[in-house]
C-alpha cells in the first residue's frame, strides 16, 4: 500500500510547519489592513501589503462544508469512507482537513458544528486536523 | 468592454469551422497527439480550407501548441498555449479574436484531443508536494475531481435547501438532451431513483451526478467576420467573450455557493456582446458534476440564488422547456475527455447552424460557459447566428 502523501514545506510556509510540530495552528495576519489569511504566503491577499507576521490561531473552528470519499486516494485504503473537509478557523480564514474522532456520515458531520485541532504525525511533519471540541 | 469599443477594434470574428473526431468514447487505437490531429483536420475541411490557411495555433500541454502546429506542417505567426483545464479552449477563442482584431493572425485553429479514458500517449498527472495544494489539500487524501470539485455543495445545500432530489434532476434532465444524440455515450431514460441508487462516490455525490471519462478531440477554426460568406457552413458570430479565475485549491473558494470566476467571465461575455438573459436562445453550462449547472445557471443571471434546482426540477432545461442546456447530453451523459469544454463549444455552434443532433428552434444566440479546474477558472462564450447589431 502507498504511504499517504507528505507536505513538502517550502522556505514561505516553514513557519506554518513549525508551528504544526509545536503544537500551534500559526497563520499570518496583516499589519497593514489587520486581515489574517491562510494559505501561507508573503503578501497579503486583501490589500497587496508585504507587511504581513505570524500569529498562532486559536484552533478553534467550524465545519463549513465537506465530502465523504468512497474512491480512496493512494494510502486512505483503511481509512475509507473518509472525510475530506473544510473547517472555518475562529479567525475567518478556511482550511482543508480531515475530521477526526468522529463516524464519517452525514449524521454525524454536521455544517457548523464546533471543531478544534489536534496535530497527526505525517512523515517527517505534524498535520493538523479537526475533531470535536470535547475529547 | 461596452457595445462600441469592438468595431472601433477592427472588427468581429466568426467560428468558420468545427468539427470533432469521427468518433468518441473509448479509442484505444488514437493517442494524445492523434485526436488532436484528426480534430484538426475535421475543422479545417468544415470550413473548406486547407491546412495551409492556418497562421494560428492554440492548444494545451501537452502536447501543446508547437507539438501540434509541426504535426500538421503549420509554421504559425501566432502561438497561445494558454492552459487552465477544461475552458482553455474558450480562452483561446477569445485570444484569437484579439490577435486577429490586432492583425497578428489571420485564421486560427484551436484543437482539443485528449486520451482520458485509454491514456495512449498522455502525460501522467503527478502534484507537486511542495505546491500549495500538494501541501495544504494532497495530504487530506484528495484525489482528483470527484474529491475537491464536489466540496463546496453541502454548504450550498444547507444556505439554499437544494435537495437530494433536485440534484439527481439534473442527470435526468441532461439524458433526456442525450437520449436524442445518437453519438451521445449514454441515452437509456434514468430516473431520480436511478441516480440515487447509483454507487455513492463521494458523499452527496453519486455516480450518475459525475461525468463520464472518454477519449476524443475536436477543433475550431475562427477568423475575421468579413471573411463570412467564403465558408461552406453558416458563419456562427463571436459576440462576446469573458474569462476569469478564482482559486487553484477549492478550500480557498471565497464563497462556497457561488462562482466567482463564473460571474465575472459571463459578465464579461454578456456586456461586449450587449445582451441580457433574456436574449439567450440556448445555453451550455460545463458539466463535470451535476452541481456545476447549477452553479453556472445562478453565476450568469438566469435564475437567483437558490433557484436553480427547482428550474432544473420544473424542467426548463429539458426538451421542451423554456432555457434548453446542455443538449448534447453534457459531460453527464454525451462525453467528458477531460477538458470538456471544447465539447460545449462545438455543440453551440452545431446549434446555431441547425444541425444539432437533438436541434432547438431556430436559436439565434447560445451561451457557453466554461469551467477549469475545480471552478478554479472560468470561460464564457456568447455566439450568434448573425453579426451584433
Ligand atoms: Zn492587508
Amino acid at each position: 500500500m502507498a504511504a499517504k502523501p507528505v507536505p513538502v514545506p517550502t522556505p514561505e510556509t516553514q513557519p506554518f510547519w513549525d508551528g504544526c510540530a509545536a503544537g500551534e495552528l500559526r497563520i499570518q495576519r496583516c499589519d497593514d489592513c489587520g486581515r489574517p489569511y491562510f494559505y501561507p504566503r508573503p503578501v497579503c491577499p486583501a490589500c497587496g501589503s508585504q507587511n504581513v507576521r505570524w500569529f498562532a490561531a486559536s484552533g478553534r473552528a467550524t465545519l463549513y462544508s465537506y465530502v465523504i470519499n468512497h474512491r480512496p486516494a493512494p494510502g486512505f485504503e483503511d481509512d475509507t469512507p473518509y472525510a475530506i473537509a473544510v473547517v472555518e478557523l475562529e479567525e475567518g480564514p478556511r482550511m482543508m482537513t480531515n475530521i477526526t474522532g468522529l463516524p464519517a456520515t452525514p449524521e454525524a458531520l454536521e455544517l457548523d458544528m464546533p471543531l478544534r485541532v489536534r496535530f497527526e504525525p505525517r512523515g517527517d511533519v505534524s498535520l493538523p486536523v479537526f475533531g470535536p471540541e470535547e475529547s | 468592454m461596452s457595445g462600441g469599443s469592438t468595431a472601433s477594434m477592427g472588427g468581429s470574428c466568426i467560428i468558420a469551422g468545427a468539427a470533432e473526431t469521427d468518433r468518441l468514447g473509448k479509442l484505444p487505437g488514437h493517442s494524445t497527439l492523434q485526436l488532436h490531429i484528426e480534430g484538426a483536420l475535421n475543422a479545417v475541411a468544415d470550413a473548406g480550407l486547407s491546412l495551409r490557411d492556418i497562421d494560428g495555433i492554440a492548444t494545451v500541454a501537452s502536447p501543446g501548441p508547437v507539438q501540434v502546429a509541426h504535426a500538421l506542417g503549420i509554421t504559425p505567426d501566432w502561438i497561445d498555449g494558454t492552459g487552465v483545464g477544461g475552458t482553455s479552449f474558450l480562452l483561446h477563442v477569445r485570444h484569437a479574436v484579439a490577435a486577429i482584431r490586432a492583425g497578428y493572425a489571420r485564421t486560427v485553429l484551436i484543437t482539443h484531443g485528449e486520451s482520458g479514458r485509454s491514456r495512449v500517449g498522455a502525460s501522467r498527472w503527478r502534484m507537486d508536494a511542495s505546491s500549495p495544494p500538494g501541501q495544504f489539500e494532497a495530504p487530506y487524501g484528495t484525489f482528483g475531481p470527484t474529491t475537491t470539485f464536489t466540496i463546496p455543495l453541502l454548504r450550498y445545500m444547507k444556505e439554499y435547501g437544494l435537495t437530494h432530489e433536485q440534484l439527481a434532476y439534473v442527470a435526468v434532465a441532461q439524458r433526456r438532451w442525450a437520449a436524442k444524440n445518437p453519438r451521445a455515450a449514454f441515452r437509456d431514460p434514468i430516473t431520480v431513483e436511478d441516480v440515487l441508487a447509483s454507487r455513492m462516490v463521494a458523499y452527496p455525490f453519486h455516480l450518475l451526478e459525475c461525468c463520464l471519462v472518454t477519449d476524443g478531440g475536436g477543433a475550431l477554426v475562427v477568423t475575421s467576420a468579413d471573411r463570412a460568406g467564403e465558408f461552406p457552413k453558416p458563419a456562427v458570430h463571436v459576440l462576446g467573450t469573458g474569462e476569469s479565475s478564482e482559486t487553484p485549491m477549492i478550500s480557498q473558494m471565497v464563497d462556497f455557493t457561488e462562482s466567482q470566476a463564473f460571474r465575472l467571465a459571463g459578465r464579461a461575455a454578456f456586456a461586449e456582446a450587449g445582451i441580457g438573459v433574456a436574449d439567450v436562445d440556448h445555453l451550455m453550462i460545463y458539466d463535470a458534476f451535476a452541481h456545476v449547472p447549477i452553479y453556472g445557471l445562478e453565476a450568469l443571471g438566469f435564475v437567483a440564488k437558490g433557484e436553480a434546482g427547482p428550474f432544473i426540477a420544473d424542467g426548463n432545461t429539458e426538451p421542451g422547456g423554456s432555457l434548453p442546456l446542455n443538449t448534447n447530453g453534457g459531460g453527464l451523459s454525451y462525453t467528458h475527455t477531460g477538458m470538456y469544454g471544447m465539447f460545449a463549444i462545438q455543440e453551440g455552434v452545431r446549434q446555431l447552424r441547425g444541425e444539432a443532433a437533438a436541434q432547438v428552434d431556430a436559436p439565434e444566440i447560445s451561451v457557453i460557459l466554461g469551467n477549469g479546474g475545480m471552478f478554479a477558472t472560468s470561460g464564457v462564450l456568447v455566439l450568434g447566428r448573425s453579426p451584433r447589431s
